[in-house]
């Protein structure tokens, strides 16, 4: 392949949303929008017990209800190995022997309505023997505890990435740990000690679009269309658990009505496509919110954490232990605690460094991705540290930071990438964006923060791009389109390198039958990997046109060196493009870059009720290269509010493991007045990315990024906080702590 | 229940259950999937229609309650003239990102639009937007759309 061609014409400017006019007018189609000829509905039965052994499961009245097909239970799945996760097999398509959490789906009906297998749900009698609760992360990890799944080895999923998986310990499936330097006698030489507790709760990511799938098996294949981010994973997955070859197992995927991780990896698919399976039509289910809920969160997370210092404010070490509340089945728990293992240090120069990660069951709905999740749960923690270290050495904190950031070229963590971003460029220019050093009144604080997020997942991508006879050009490339603009921006990259206008280039959604691999649309990636191999592709098209010519060809010769290539008005140029890992692309010798997560948040507190007010915030988008400018800052501001929610009042209320927020009226999210009053997004662009034109990835750093700023900007008007959310009460309660302490 | 309504313009008679939600029967009965089922209690917006000119959750609201009225549904809006600058706004802002809560968003902003209520500063258009929830953009390119329809 020849040296790829950088002409700017389309990359780096606002080009409208190629998508905009379809979802203004209504004419996007989603998975809930579509239906098949003699398509049946199909609903979860889902247990009300926490925790219970199943004894009987009788469907039989349930099957005779007017207009159901059929009823699947745990017995029908004896014919394969049910157990299905990306990281660990651990969870059942239906529950078999035991259910582990209240929602886990118990059986599901197919029927002609909706209404009629909702009817059936009620006619299925369930009995079972209650076990004990394991509600929380202190009774999981109590010596004693009963085992959420006794009995059952740890089998490796296919895609967890993290080399070899350790048995599970009890309620613990997988530890991760840092071990840098003499940790103790750093600490016992330390001037400056600061140490604390710390919670996290469980949030949900709510995309508006909540879970769908539509399941079609004719003869020995299957079509699924989808609400998921990574079609190709699904994919594997179903036809691992159907003993099937890829090849069979189709998934496409429309539009999605947002993502945020909730959609990552496997979900709604294999109950989905066991039930048609059974039923011999094809059949859909769509959650409602609370459902959806259930299917997918947040990890809570409880931390310890310590800091040691020098007076003078240079930082030495850090020790942390911390525990994710994976709920009953580990999701993506494990790739979620190493992630935050590795955001737990913070980008900063250590002597000694102590990390203890755990993803710990409990009878609690599974956790698993959401947006920058691992940084999300400790930037806040460590960056109040780093504050707290400012104040006792009287040091302003971004002059603290600036003693003691990574510069590019250290090393993060031994044996990955090193750091490849301005750190401190990005903390000044969000400092500055907030008015830093500025007069303040009382009870108003300004806090910074800024931390890393390993992002790029496996580095493994595939695009085509092919050129028909008229000179138009279609992209295929398995990046989902979730509302983040992947179909604009690849189509600029293929624009531009092809010296085209966009509108004559289109990319389609995904459809593992036609579009080639791609790893999965999550953890900033797809700009960076996906990006680059539509810019291989197209410029493997842009080769076959320069042979064909002869020399550097002109776009607007392209119909005719079709022609002359084919010798009539058909035909069509292919091409492909591939990223690959160099090394093994394994968790440990990546990321594929460190995402920069930094931002700056003013805030004004009311003593008398507690409540918070965000003033201002501001977020740096380190991108290296802006494809599209106007979509970057769509990215940052979107995770700007989901950084407010998640900081100030999103939390999931567990009662003995039991839900009890399950709907939009009790579990509150950003709407129009929670916006800060001032919200700017810096846009920095050095061209140190490893994607196309020195793009890398953005919008999660962001929303690590607002919480930790909140809690700066919160402790810095005089109310050091050490557990999210920020609501009132909980602030207010503060308050007067820190009023009787005085 | 036999009802008889206008649906973006057309006379529809149907028959509808007693229980039936005016966004099934849209979106089931009639194929008008523009409306969008999320929240399912009246606070996301997703699945605003206007009956009467007047925005409604079609979620929490029964067909039956819309018999002998008027409904316009965003394939209504949509196929008319009169969304033009809401659309060219909302597109050169990229007001528009995963575009399940667009339409809702899109109707209600139409409705205040054609009401000549559309507030034109910051804290009233929060307010009168404060129905119609949005996870991906943060609000502020769709303040920034509606500031400037306000304005034109």
């Amino acid at each position: 392949m020849s040296a790829v061609t950088e002409r700017v014409a389309v990359v780096g400017q606002a080009v409208p949303r190629v998508d905009a006019a379809e979802k203004l007018r209504g004419q996007a189609k989603f998975v809930g929008d579509m239906s098949l000829p003699h398509m049946l509905h199909g609903k979860v039965l889902r247990s009300e017990a926490v925790h219970a052994r199943i004894v009987a499961v009788d469907a039989s009245a349930a099957e005779r209800m007017p207009g159901v097909a059929c009823v699947l239970t745990g017995r029908d799945l004896a014919g394969i190995d049910p157990y299905y996760g990306h990281s660990i097999k651990d969870r059942p398509i239906v529950a078999i022997d035991r259910v582990r959490f209240a929602g886990e789906p118990v059986a599901a009906v197919a029927a002609v309505t909706e209404a009629q297998a909702e009817a059936a749900l009620r006619a299925i009698r369930v009995e079972l023997e209650e076990l004990p609760v394991v509600a929380t992360l202190d009774e999981a990890l109590a010596p004693g505890a009963p085992e959420i799944h006794e009995g059952r080895p740890l089998v490796p999923g296919l895609f967890h990435g993290l080399g070899e998986l350790a048995p599970r310990e009890g309620n613990v499936c997988y530890r991760y740990a840092i071990d840098r330097g003499e940790i103790e006698a750093v600490f016992a030489h330390a001037d400056v000690v600061v140490e604390g507790k710390y919670v996290f709760p469980a949030v949900y990511q709510y995309a508006m679009e909540t879970h769908a799938v539509i399941a079609h098996w004719e003869g020995d294949e299957v079509t699924v269309w989808a609400t998921c981010q990574h079609p190709f994973l699904v994919r594997a997955e179903l036809a691992d658990l159907f003993a099937m070859p890829l090849s069979q197992v189709r998934i496409v995927v429309p539009y999605l009505g947002g993502g945020f991780g909730s959609k990552s990896y496997t979900k709604m698919e294999p109950i989905t496509v066991a039930l048609a399976r059974k039923a011999g039509k094809p059949v859909k289910i769509v959650n409602d919110v609370g459902e959806s809920m259930l299917t997918t969160r947040r990890h809570g997370l409880e931390a310890r954490m310590r800091t040691a210092a020098t007076r003078e404010g240079r930082l030495l070490a850090r020790d942390v232990s911390c525990s994710f509340d994976t709920g009953a089945y580990a999701d993506n728990g494990p790739r979620v605690t190493a992630t935050g293992g590795d955001a737990a240090p913070g980008p900063y120069r250590w002597e000694a460094v102590r990390v203890r990660a755990d993803c710990v069951y409990t009878n609690t709905s599974p956790s698993g991705s959401y947006r920058a999740f691992g940084a999300t749960h400790l930037q806040w923690i460590g960056e109040s540290q780093v504050d707290e270290v400012a104040r006792r050495c009287g040091v302003d904190p971004v002059e603290l930071r600036r003693r003691n950031l990574l510069v590019p070229g250290e090393e993060v963590r031994p044996g990955g990438k090193p750091l490849d971003a301005d750190l401190l460029g990005d903390v000044e220019k969000v400092a500055a964006a907030v008015g830093w050093g500025g007069p303040k009144e009382p009870w108003v604080g300004r806090g910074v923060s800024v931390g890393l997020l390993a992002a790029g997942a496996h580095p493994v991508s595939s695009a085509t791009v092919r050129m028909e006879a008229d000179g138009s050009v279609v992209v295929l490339v398995g990046t989902t389109e979730k509302g983040q603009g992947a179909r604009t921006v690849m189509a600029q990259i293929a624009a531009e390198v092809l010296g085209l206008p966009l509108e004559r280039v289109r990319m389609r959604a995904t459809d593992t039958r036609y579009t080639p691999y791609d790893r999965s649309t999550g953890a900033s990636r797809s700009t960076t990997l996906a990006g680059l191999a539509v810019q291989r592709a197209a410029q493997d098209v842009l080769d076959q046109l320069t042979e064909i010519a002869g020399g550097e060809p002109d776009p607007a010769e392209y119909v005719a060196l079709m022609r002359k290539r084919f010798g009539f008005a058909g035909g069509e140029l292919v091409g492909r493009g591939e990223v690959a890992p160099k090394g093994t692309g394994s968790y440990a010798e990546g990321p594929v870059f460190w995402e920069v997560c930094c931002g700056a948040a003013e805030v004004r507190v009311d003593p008398e009720t507690g409540v918070v007010e965000v003033t201002k915030t501001a977020t740096c988008a380190d991108v290296g290269r802006a494809i599209n400018p106007q979509l970057v800052e769509r990215q940052d501001e979107g995770a700007t509010l989901q950084g407010l929610g998640n900081g100030l009042f999103e939390e999931m209320l567990f009662e003995r493991g039991v839900l009890v927020n399950d709907t939009l009226l009790d579990y509150r999210i950003p709407t129009f007045e929670d916006m800060p009053g001032e919200m700017t997004c810096v846009i920095v662009e050095n061209e140190d990315g490893p994607g196309p034109f020195g793009a890398k990835g953005c919008g999660e750093g962001a929303l690590a990024a607002i919480p930790a700023a909140l809690v700066n900007a919160l402790a810095d008007a005089g109310v050091p906080m050490t557990e999210l959310p920020l609501t009132p009460e909980r602030v207010w309660r503060r308050i007067q702590e820190l009023k009787e302490a005085v | 229940m036999e009802i008889s309504l206008r649906v973006n313009g057309e006379e529809v008679a149907a028959a509808v259950e007693p229980q039936e939600l005016l966004l099934d029967f849209l979106r089931d009965g009639l194929g008008l999937t523009g409306a969008k089922r999320s929240c399912d209690v009246q606070v996301c917006g997703a699945c605003t229609v206007l009956l009467d000119g007047q925005p409604v959750s079609a979620c929490c609201t029964l067909a039956w309650e819309a018999r002998g009225r008027d409904v316009v549904t965003i394939e209504g809006l949509a196929a008319g003239t009169e969304l033009a600058a809401l659309e060219d706004a909302f597109t050169r802002h990229a007001a528009v990102q995963c575009g399940f809560c667009t339409p809702g968003m899109v109707l209600t902003v139409q409705a205040l639009l054609d009401a000549g209520e559309l507030p034109g500063d910051e804290a009233g258009i929060k307010r009168a937007l404060s129905g119609n929830l949005c996870r991906c953009t943060g609000y502020k390119s769709i303040v920034e759309a509606v500031r400037e329809l306000a304005a034109r």
